[in-house]
Formats: C-alpha cells, sequence, structure tokens
C-alpha cells in the first residue's frame, strides 16, 4: 500500500541554522506516529514542513502519494492542531470551524453538516454559538481539533496539542484522541514531550534528536530495545541506570569496578561478538528486591539512600559497590532510609551500548 | 507523480511585495534619495534654483564663519543639554511620585500629560504671553510690590534661550514621565519586597537598584529627547521668531529661512547636512550599542 | 517606610493582647502623605497654568487686560475674543478668522490619518508575517530614516511634489504626512503583530485564508485597540504639524497651526492677547478632547511608539 505521508531527504535551515538534516520518514495509512524529543530538536519545524508552513531547503514531501512539497498549506490535504489552540478569537466556535471551508468556497449546507457532525463527535454543539474567550482549555481544545476534523483531511498533524491543559484533562482528551483515531482511522502525527501520551498514544514513536530521527519504532520496541544511549535514557523515568565497564573478550561477561557480570541471555546484535569498553544499561523497573534478587542473575548488596513513595510504586535510590542506582519496587513494600537491601537483575533485560558510539550492541 | 507547480520566485509572496511598495519607496526615494540630493547639493552654489556648479566645501566654510549660524548651534548646545538634564531629572521624579501607589494616579498623570498633546505653536504662544514683560510674570510679581523684579526672558538677548527652555520642558517632560513610569512599572514587584524586607530605605533602592535596571529606558528616552531638540523648530517660531536680534536662533530655522526666504539653497543645505551629522553622532552610536552586539532579526 | 518593626518579646508570660492587632493603621494625614499629595498639587498647579491663563484671558475685553494681572479671573466675561479669533482675524489679506485654517486642517488630517494608516497597518502586517527577501532591510532603513532630521528632505521633497503637480495643494501636504507617519506607524503595527501568537496565522493559513484574506478576517477585527491608538497618534501629530504646512501649503491652504502663528505673531496692527489666546486655545481643542477622550490609549500610543524611534 502506498505511505500516506512520505518525506524524502528534507532539509530545513533557518539561515546558518540547519534543523532539519536530510530526514526521511514513511508514515502508512490510518498510522498514528508519535515524534518525541527534546526541545528545540525541530519536531515543530517538521510538522510545519509537512503543512507547508515553511519554505523547506531541501527535499521532497509526498501525502497521498501526490508531491506537495510546492503546495499551498491548504491543499495538501491536512489538518492542524495547536498547542496554543490558535483559536480566532473574534469568531464563535461555529465560526471558527467553518472558516476554511468558506475559504474552499464549500456550499452552505455543506458547511454546516460538516460542522454540527464535528461538533457531534466532539461533543460541543451547546458551545458552537460561542466565542472562545467564554470556553475552558479542554473546550478550546477541542474546538481546535474541531477545526481540523471539519475539513475531512486524510492527515491531521498535532503540535502538543495537550501540553497547555491539567493533567486530569490531559488524561481525559487523550483517551478521546485515541477513540477519535480508531473512528476516523485517518493517518496522524502527534508532537509531544509527554512520554506518556506517546506510549499510550502511538502505533510509531519517533525520537528525534537534533534534526534526526534517531529510532523509529514501535513503542515496545523503543522502551525495550533502544538503538542508542540517548534513547534509553531519554524514555523512562527515572531514566535507565548505567554501569560503566568493559565486556570481556568472549561476550561473555561485563566487568564494572570489582564487579563482573555474567551476560547469559543477553542478546547481542546479530552475528556480532563485541568486547571492550562499554556502558550497561538497566531500568529502574527491571531491578528487583529481597527474595527475586537472591535469584537473579546479577546481585547486589546495597544500602538505602532515599525513598520516594509514589502510591503505586515505591522508588529507591540504592547504592551498591560504588553505584547509586534507582531501583522502582512495590507500592506497598516499607523501607527506609539507610535499610540494608539486596537488589538484582536479569541480563535479558539490560541494554549495553558502545562506550564511544553509544549505540546499541 | 504529480508535480505542483514552483511558483516563479519574484512573484511568490507577491501581495506582501505589493503592500510594502510605499514602505519601499519612502525608504528609498525619500531617506534615502532625498538625503543624498541633499548633501550633493551642499556642495554647489544654488542660490533661487538647484544648480549643479560644485564650490567644494565654500558653503559649509561660509555657514561656520556666519555668526547666526554660530548663535543657532550655541543656543542648540544650551537648551539641548538643560533640556536633555532637566526632562530626565524631572521625568524620572515626577515617575518616581506617581509610583508611590496614590489616590488619582491616573488625574494627576492627565494633567503632566496634557501639554505634550499641545502643538509647539500653541505652547509657544501661551509662553510668550506668560513671559510678557508688560503683563505677564514679571508684572504681576512687581505688582505684588517686589518692584526691581525683573525677569524678562523673551526680550533679554542673554537669558532668552531660556524661555524658550521653560515652554519646551513644560511641553515634554510628561513624555519622559510617562516612559519612566512604564520603565518603573516594568520592574519586578519582588525586587521592591525583597528591598523592604532587607530594610534598604526607599531612595536607595531607587538610585542603586532601579535606575540602573532602567537603563534601556533612560537610553530610549535620551534618543526620543535628542533626536527632538535637534529639530526644535516651531517652538522658537511662536514664542520668540529667533529674537531679540538672533540671540534664539537655532540651526532648523536657520535652513528653513535660508531655504525659503533668502533664496540660498545651498546655504540652507549645507546647513541642514550639519543637522544630519549631528543626529547622526548620537544615533549610531546608540544604535551600535543597542543592536551591532547581538545580531537581530 | 517601616520603622516600628520591633521583634515582639513574648518570653514566658504568653502573648500580649493589648498590642498590635488588626490592620496597620494608615492615617490618610501622615506626614509622608501631606508631603507626597502637597508636592504633586502643587506641579499640577504649575502644569495647569498655563492652560488657566489661557482661558481667563481669552474671556477678559482688552481694556480689562491692561489694567488687571494676567491670573485674575476675568471681571467681566465676554466671548467676543472667541468670535472675532474664528471669524475674523486677520492674517495678510485674508480677514475670515481661523475657521478658514480650521477647515483646512480638517481636510489635511482626515485623508492623511486614514491612509497613512491603511499603508502602515497593511504594511506592518507583511513585515511581521509575510517576510521576504529584503523586507527586513527596508524596514531598517525605514526606522534610521526616521531619524534624519525633516530639514535634510524637506527641499528634495517640494521637487517631488512639484513633478507630481501636487505642490502647494492639500493633497502634496497629504502625501508628506504619509510619508512621515510611516516609520513610526508600521513599527508600531509590526510589533502589535509580531505579538499576535504565530500559530494563529499559521491556522489560518491551513484553512485556506491567503494575504489579504488573514489581514481582513483574522488580524483586522484582533487589532481595533492598536488602531485606536494609531489613530490617536496621527491625529494629535498631524493636527500639531507646522514645518510640513509652511513649506507644503500657500497662504490659502495653510493648516490651523501656520493660519495662528501668522495671526499672533503679525506685526501689523494692535496686539489683541484676548483674541490671541482665543485663537490658541481654539488650536489645542482638537488634540486636547482627543487627549482627554483617549485617555489610558494616549499614553499606550505614545510609549508603544517610543519603543524605538
Ligand atoms: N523561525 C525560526 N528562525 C530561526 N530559528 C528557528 C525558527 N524556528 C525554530 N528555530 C530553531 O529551530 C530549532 C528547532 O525548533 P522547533 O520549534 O522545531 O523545536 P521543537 O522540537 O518543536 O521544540 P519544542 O519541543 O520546544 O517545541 C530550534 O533550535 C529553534 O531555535
Ligand atoms: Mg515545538
Amino acid at each position: 500500500m502506498e505511505p500516506s505521508i512520505s518525506i524524502k531527504n528534507l532539509a530545513l535551515s533557518f539561515g546558518a541554522l540547519e534543523v532539519l538534516k536530510d530526514l526521511n520518514l514513511e508514515v502508512a495509512q490510518g498510522e498514528f506516529l508519535v515524534l518525541l524529543g527534546s526541545s528545540g530538536c525541530g519536531k515543530s519545524t517538521l510538522l510545519n514542513c509537512i503543512a507547508g508552513l515553511l519554505d523547506v531547503t531541501d527535499g521532497q514531501i509526498f501525502i497521498g502519494g501526490r508531491n506537495v512539497t510546492w503546495q499551498e498549506p491548504s491543499k495538501r490535504g491536512i489538518g492542524m492542531v495547536f498547542q496554543s489552540y490558535a483559536l480566532y478569537p473574534q469568531m464563535t466556535v461555529a465560526g471558527n470551524l467553518s472558516f476554511g471551508l468558506k475559504n474552499a468556497r464549500l456550499p452552505k449546507a455543506e458547511i454546516e453538516e460538516r460542522v454540527n457532525r464535528a461538533a457531534k463527535i466532539l461533543q460541543i454543539e451547546p458551545l458552537l454559538k460561542r466565542k472562545p474567550a467564554a470556553l475552558s482549555g479542554g473546550q478550546r481544545q477541542r474546538a481546535a481539533i474541531g477545526r481540523a476534523l471539519v475539513r475531512d483531511a486524510n492527515v491531521f498533524l498535532f503540535d502538543e496539542p495537550l501540553s497547555n491543559l491539567d493533567a486530569k484533562l490531559r488524561a481525559d482528551l487523550r483517551v478521546e484522541i485515541k477513540q477519535l483515531h480508531q473512528k476516523l482511522s485517518n493517518t496522524m502525527i502527534y508532537v509531544t514531550h509527554d512520554q506518556i501520551e506517546a506510549m499510550t498514544l502511538a502505533d510509531r514513536i519517533a525520537i528525534m534528536r537534533g534534526g534526526l530521527i534517531l529510532q523509529l519504532g514501535s513503542p515496545n520496541e523503543i522502551y525495550n530495545k533502544p538503538v542508542n544511549k540517548y534513547v534509553a535514557e531519554f524514555i523512562g523515568s527515572p531514566s535507565m541506570n548505567f554501569f560503566d565497564g568493559q565486556i570481556d573478550d568472549s561476550s561473555s561477561k561485563f566487568s564494572t569496578g570489582a564487579q563482573v557480570f555474567p551476560l547469559e541471555g543477553y542478546g547481542f546484535k546479530e552475528g556480532t561478538s563485541p568486547k571492550g569498553p562499554a556502558w550497561l544499561g538497566i531500568r529502574p523497573e527491571h531491578m528487583v528486591n529481597g527474595a527475586e534478587a537472591e535469584a537473579a542473575p546479577i546481585r547486589m548488596q546495597g544500602k538505602v539512600e532515599l525513598v520516594e513513595p509514589l502510591g503505586s510504586d515505591t522508588l529507591a535510590r540504592v547504592s551498591a559497590e560504588g553505584h547509586s542506582l534507582w531501583v522502582r519496587l512495590d507500592g506497598q513494600v516499607s523501607i527506609s532510609d539507610g535499610d540494608a537491601i539486596t537488589i538484582g537483575f536479569d541480563p535479558a533485560r539490560a541494554n549495553i551500548f558502545d562506550k564511544t558510539t553509544e549505540n546499541r550492541l | 507523480m504529480a508535480t505542483s507547480d514552483r511558483p516563479f520566485q519574484p512573484f511568490r509572496n507577491l501581495n506582501a511585495k505589493i503592500a510594502s511598495i510605499p514602505m519601499i519607496l519612502t525608504a528609498l526615494v525619500i531617506f534615502i534619495g532625498c538625503t543624498i540630493w541633499t548633501i550633493y547639493y551642499s556642495f554647489t552654489k544654488s542660490k533661487l534654483l538647484p544648480k549643479s556648479n560644485f564650490v567644494g566645501f565654500d558653503q559649509y566654510e561660509r555657514l561656520w564663519s556666519t555668526r547666526r549660524w554660530l548663535v543657532s548651534i550655541e543656543n542648540l548646545v544650551i537648551y539641548g543639554s538643560l533640556s536633555l538634564i532637566f526632562s530626565l531629572i524631572i521625568g524620572f521624579l515626577l515617575a518616581a511620585l506617581l509610583d508611590q501607589k496614590i489616590r488619582f494616579e491616573d488625574t494627576f498623570r492627565t494633567i503632566l500629560l496634557y501639554p505634550f498633546a499641545l502643538s509647539f505653536i500653541v505652547t509657544g504662544l501661551v509662553w510668550q504671553w506668560i513671559l510678557n514683560p508688560d503683563f505677564g510674570v514679571q508684572s504681576v510679581v512687581q505688582g505684588l510690590g517686589w518692584e526691581s523684579f525683573s525677569f524678562n526672558p523673551l526680550y533679554d538677548a542673554d537669558i532668552v534661550i531660556y524661555g524658550v527652555l521653560i515652554a519646551g520642558l513644560w511641553q515634554g517632560t510628561g513624555l519622559v514621565m510617562c516612559l519612566m513610569l512604564a520603565g518603573l512599572r516594568g520592574i519586578d514587584e519582588d525586587i521592591w519586597k525583597a528591598a523592604r524586607v532587607d530594610g534598604i530605605p526607599m531612595w536607595k533602592t531607587y538610585l542603586y537598584i532601579v535606575i540602573p535596571m532602567m537603563r534601556p529606558v533612560f537610553i530610549t528616552t535620551i534618543v526620543i529627547i535628542t533626536s527632538g531638540i535637534v529639530r526644535v523648530y516651531d517652538l522658537v517660531v511662536a514664542q520668540t521668531g529667533g529674537g531679540p536680534g538672533i540671540a534664539s536662533e537655532v540651526p532648523a530655522k536657520y535652513v528653513y529661512d535660508y531655504m525659503f526666504q533668502s533664496q540660498n539653497l545651498g546655504q540652507g543645505f549645507a546647513a541642514s547636512s550639519m543637522m544630519l551629522v549631528t543626529v547622526a553622532v548620537i544615533v549610531i552610536p546608540w544604535a551600535y550599542l543597542e543592536f551591532g552586539g547581538k545580531r537581530r532579526g | 517606610m517601616a520603622d516600628t518593626d520591633v521583634l515582639p518579646n513574648n518570653t514566658s508570660t504568653g502573648l500580649e493582647t493589648s498590642g498590635p492587632r488588626g490592620p496597620r493603621p494608615r492615617p490618610m494625614l501622615s506626614r509622608r502623605n501631606i508631603i507626597l499629595y502637597g508636592t504633586l498639587i502643587v506641579i499640577a498647579v504649575y502644569y495647569l497654568l498655563p492652560l488657566y491663563v489661557m482661558i481667563v484671558t481669552s474671556l477678559k475685553g482688552m481694556p480689562e487686560i491692561r489694567l488687571g494681572n494676567i491670573f485674575a479671573p476675568p471681571v467681566e466675561v465676554t466671548f467676543q475674543p472667541w468670535v472675532k479669533a474664528w471669524a475674523e482675524a486677520c492674517t495678510g489679506l485674508n480677514c475670515d478668522g481661523l475657521s478658514r485654517g480650521f477647515w483646512n486642517s480638517v481636510r489635511i488630517t482626515v485623508p492623511s490619518v486614514i491612509i497613512s494608516i491603511a499603508i502602515a497597518s497593511v504594511n506592518g502586517y507583511a513585515l511581521a508575517n509575510w517576510r521576504f527577501k529584503g523586507s527586513e532591510i527596508f524596514f531598517t532603513i525605514l526606522i534610521f530614516g526616521s531619524f534624519i532630521p525633516y530639514q535634510v528632505m524637506i527641499y528634495p521633497i517640494v521637487i517631488v511634489l512639484r513633478e507630481l503637480g501636487v505642490y502647494g495643494s492639500l493633497t502634496g501636504l497629504v502625501i508628506v504626512h504619509t510619508i512621515f507617519g510611516m516609520p513610526i506607524l508600521t513599527l508600531l503595527f509590526r510589533n502589535y503583530f509580531v505579538s499576535v501568537p504565530e500559530e494563529l496565522f499559521k491556522a489560518a493559513r491551513v484553512d485556506g485564508a491567503g494575504f489579504w484574506g488573514i489581514y481582513l478576517r483574522i488580524m483586522l477585527p484582533m487589532s481595533l485597540p492598536i488602531f485606536v491608538v494609531a489613530i490617536i497618534l496621527q491625529i494629535t501629530g498631524i493636527w500639531n504639524d507646522f514645518l510640513f504646512g509652511v513649506v507644503y501649503t500657500k497662504p490659502d491652504t495653510y493648516p490651523m497651526t501656520v493660519q495662528l502663528n501668522n495671526i499672533v505673531n503679525s506685526v501689523q496692527g494692535v496686539k489683541e492677547y484676548n483674541v490671541n489666546m482665543a485663537a490658541t486655545i481654539i488650536t489645542g481643542l482638537v488634540p486636547l478632547i482627543v487627549y482627554f477622550l483617549s485617555g489610558k490609549l494616549f499614553v499606550r500610543g505614545i510609549a508603544a511608539g517610543a519603543v524605538k524611534g
């Protein structure tokens, strides 16, 4: 099947500043793609290029098989939702929804029908006559989504649509967006800073850094098999624990300080048997304690330095064998500062990265 | 694959370019073209009509040996420096007064600023009347019994420029006050709270904390006042007509009189070019400080 | 200001119940307030004095002026000076008073304000949202150009206007006001439109609105306050202009300020101070009314205008 969006060798610079460099990306029809990355890495820029709001420096953009590189935003068959909602303040919600359709000179009846349909889907029918100033944050964001919805666009672009909302509303609207996607099954590209949003919404996540896509994969892949140390650190909170050390010549042991970890069960890249300096990373939630730790292939004795009870689980900062590690424990566990603790993990859940290239081994 | 038409470069963003035509014409024809034209003809012997008979720096030599021009420059320096200093001090003090969370702040501000809404002609004529030696302040004070009191700036060549200064300050300090007040309001409330908790007296807070923080406001204000001072013309025309004699002449009036009355265009052009130099001496360093270091968009 | 802050010293006797309680008293007539408001009132009187003198003088007859002092209120109120200033005062050969200048000024100000604001607002919008190669350069020239003394440019502009066939006419003066209003107005509008969230503009483009569509349907309706500020700025500025009026118009198209100056400073005849002051007030009336009606917006206008240049 033809990809819904296909970006080829895209480059964009602002003067001397190269924001996007030779970026390639294909998004399948009906896919929900999340762009994730630290601030300033070029997510919005990429989205604006797809929308046609920025002139690209080089490369091509195809939407639905058409080369739209030089086309006006309104002709690209996209709908866009912005972080600040960008509702036209002087128009009512209905006016906001219909503005684009009026510009496209659609017949009145059709405009009305589409506005009503979108309003119904988003449950903003009672608000149609109000101005944006008279809406709550969540209602405004719904209206902004409605503006994209009425366009019957095949591609939806979201630029951090929920980041101006409080946590509760964010969670609610997240579910709504997910349902909307299931109902409409159009292609969506969604920029966010929020990892939970990314993990829950995405079919695939693209992790960006410095104008490049570092990794493109399902949430699962990104979480379990990050391609490099940056991605590994970026995903997950608190972030992955790292041990600085050496892989022995047989690729079966990892030594850090006085300790030696067996690596049985760790899946190195097919056909490789790396050795030499490396990072070994393990997520706090993959660390175990107590009886489980005693049974784990890798064990350490440590002392609890700090406890952060979160309710559902408990985070503990443990100092063990000269390392300071975050460990995620059960919420009901009763430990306190200074307690001795045994922790351990299974190397199968670890990630090992080359010391110099920082790529996953 | 279908390719959308690449818009032809010069026609891209065509509407924005059309909308900018007046600006482009003004920038190029008026601000650059006319300025160069004037500088060019300031090196000619043009009299009634502009002619290209070059005389080098003759016009400038004549200018700097004309007593009237020298008086004009001297007046500009006196008026300019005093007006700058006083309007900054008075403007800041007034702003600080109004910033004391007083009642009727709007009323007071309205009163202090209204002269700024009036033209220099109106200002000049009012003060001409108030300073009138036979009916104005001087005669009123004398009438109160102080027979020897004498304050006659409009007819005393030595102090006439101070008479103009009084009118100029009356008209312009309100603006400075407003700019300063905006600057004061722009300062974080927490600074005041911190100073109060630390027990720093108010005047010290102003002097050592607030004023240094308001540096950009002061610089902007100074640039605005000075570029206004160089242009001062209407006020003098209305209040003193340059008199008594030539005692209150200013460069802008010199330019106008030579261009449009004495039919000596070359002199007018040379004098106006000198005014341009004066402004450049002030604006260029400021622009360098303001925009030079950090490139801006 | 706080000099009574002594730390409470409740050692063992428990809390002292007779001590300060409730809001700190703030007497209206504290020393601070007397000095503060006293100073402010004296200053306000000084600033109001010229207006007062203008008004009382214009309401006195000439004999009373010759005898009395200028600060005394009129013994016998007469409106004759106002009538004379408006309808009979002489400048040169014309003796039809300031009314001619007033109507000239109206005919200059109204079109100048409309045209200059229309051009500058579209221009500011283009600079803020539709930058093109070189647009910033022209804008920079425009802003720095606004520091050039007018005297440098007035004569070549005479030639330009003569070539266009509008020298000496009101049209010519309207053009001049439009030109010299451009830097400040363009700056004002550009800065305003830059502060409008960019996403709004992007949303409108996705909605298929073009240059004029976004200007008329999105930007214009949401920028009414800045238009009011610009109108205030321009009305007062153009009405109060003297230099351009005297250079680019002829006696029968003189704006009010020029005519006022000619009436008051004419050397012929006996000085009629009451008529002069009436004429002065009448000339100042339009900007004063605009000022008093606009209040805070006027302040915003000059502050905005003063940001740069
Ligand atoms: N109009 C512009 N002119 C110059 N540089 C720009 C412009 N817009 C963005 N940039 C730069 O491009 C880079 C990428 O910006 P972009 O807005 O795409 O980041 P982002 O990933 O969306 O960040 P955030 O998560 O903070 O929104 C940044 O370094 C930014 O400073
Ligand atoms: Mg962004």
